[in-house]
Parts: C-alpha cells; structure tokens; sequence
C-alpha cells in the first residue's frame, strides 16, 4: 500500500524540520569556531591550518559543511518556487542548484581531508 | 430585495515601489536576500577556504586575496549577510515557538535583529580589516 500523502499538513514537514535542525546546528558551530578563532595566537598559516586539522573540529566542520548545503538546498528550492513559474525553467533551475551544491559537500571534503 | 451589491474594487497594491514593508517584513525579505548572496558566493568562500588551508604557498595567495580592498569589501557585506541571516533565523526559530509572537513584541524584535546584525558586523569587521 502507498502511505505517501501529497497533500494535507505533513507535506514538507521534513524539510521544515530539516531547515530548522541545520540551522540549529550551525548557529553552535558558528559560536564555537568564533572563540576558536579568537584563541588562535595568531592568525598564520600553522594555526589556521592546525586548527582544522584537529579530529573534532574538523568533523563539526564537515558537519557544518554539509548542514549548509542542506540548508541552503531548502532555502534556495523555495526561492526557485516562490518566483519561477515554468516548470521547465524551475526544474532546470533545481537540478543545478542540486549539482551545485553535492559538488560543493565533495569540495569541502577535500578542503578537509587533505590537511 | 436586489441582490446586487456594489462591490468596491478592491486594490491590489503590488508597487513594489509603493509600498511600504513593516519591520518585521524587511528582516523577513533581507533574510531571503542575505541567504541568496550567501548562497551565490559559496564558490568564492570554499576557494578561499581552499587556498587558505592549502599549504604555506597557498596562504599567501588567500592573504593577497583576501587584501585587496574590493575583495575585502566584498567579504564586510558577506559578513553582514551572514550575521543578519543568523541574527534574524534566530529571531525566527524563537517565532517557531512561539514566543514574541504580539505585534509590539515582534516589532521590537525585528529592531533588535536589524541594530544587532549591523553592530556586530562592524566590531568584527574593524577586527579583521
């Protein structure tokens, strides 16, 4: 049996739940890498890049990484919705926004693992 | 009994120039464009996160990029973009719950959100410049 429902109160409830959950997320890393930042005894290539390199606070930044781009997927999908009627030009419009923003989550999987 | 009313046209009032957005509805539409501009200019800050965890090398090129007073002004207007996205998501989140729902309630919270977000983009702003 089909379970899904289109229509009614739940539809989109998890992308709801999800754009809020990432933004919760992010909003804690962004405090936590600002008074991370400020501890750095100086702003050189070794701090900079020392500082990424620990096991944590790379993973909390691959963590926010993905937490962006999930967010931003949401947030700019109901840009596309609210102001792009054709469906043609709209689905287009995701499937980029969609290439885009995987191709970024690898990227900042380099960025990070490479250190 | 006639049951022909006259019916006022109503006015549909889509000037964009016209009209006239509430607090609450400016931090709402700048939080749409704040997270547009974010999102445009990802490619520039994963670059710039790029080179700036590359290697030495690639550090100086970041500090020379990152110099430039174009590009610096560039960064200052993300910064503000992100504070306000954070600032007003916050704002919103605490919406979400209900609470500060009242008119005066949200107005004031919307103030704040403007005043907060531009503040901490200029002691941050003066810190890195």
């Amino acid at each position: 049996m089909v379970k899904r429902q289109p229509v009614g109160a739940h539809y989109g409830l998890k992308d709801w739940i999800a754009q809020r959950a990432t933004a919760v997320f992010m909003a804690i890393y962004t405090i936590i890498f600002a008074v991370c930042a400020l501890a750095l005894p100086e702003f050189s290539y070794e701090a900079w890049s020392g500082l990424f390199s620990a096991g944590l606070f790379r993973f909390l930044s691959f963590l926010f990484f993905l937490s962006l781009f999930y967010h931003a997927w949401i947030g700019v999908r109901d840009i596309w919705m609210d102001y792009v009627k054709p469906t043609g030009v709209r689905l287009a419009l995701h499937l980029v926004t969609l290439f885009l923003l995987v191709g970024y989550a690898g990227w900042a999987a380099q960025i990070l693992w490479r250190l | 009994m006639s049951d022909v009313t006259v019916r006022k046209p109503r006015p549909k009032h889509l000037a964009l120039n016209q009209i006239r957005l509430p607090l609450p509805g400016i931090v709402s539409i700048l939080h749409r464009i704040s997270g547009a501009g974010l999102f445009l200019l990802l490619p520039f800050l994963l670059f710039l996160l790029d080179r700036s965890l590359g290697s030495p090398e690639t550090f100086e090129t970041f500090s020379a990029v990152v110099g430039h007073p174009l590009v610096k002004l560039l960064l200052i207007g993300l910064l503000w973009a992100y504070m306000h996205h954070f600032c007003a998501g916050i704002r919103f989140l605490l919406l979400d719950m209900h609470k500060g729902l009242e008119l005066e309630a949200a107005r004031n919270s919307s103030r704040i959100v403007l005043i907060v977000s531009i503040v901490l983009t200029v002691i941050i702003g003066v810190k890195l410049w």
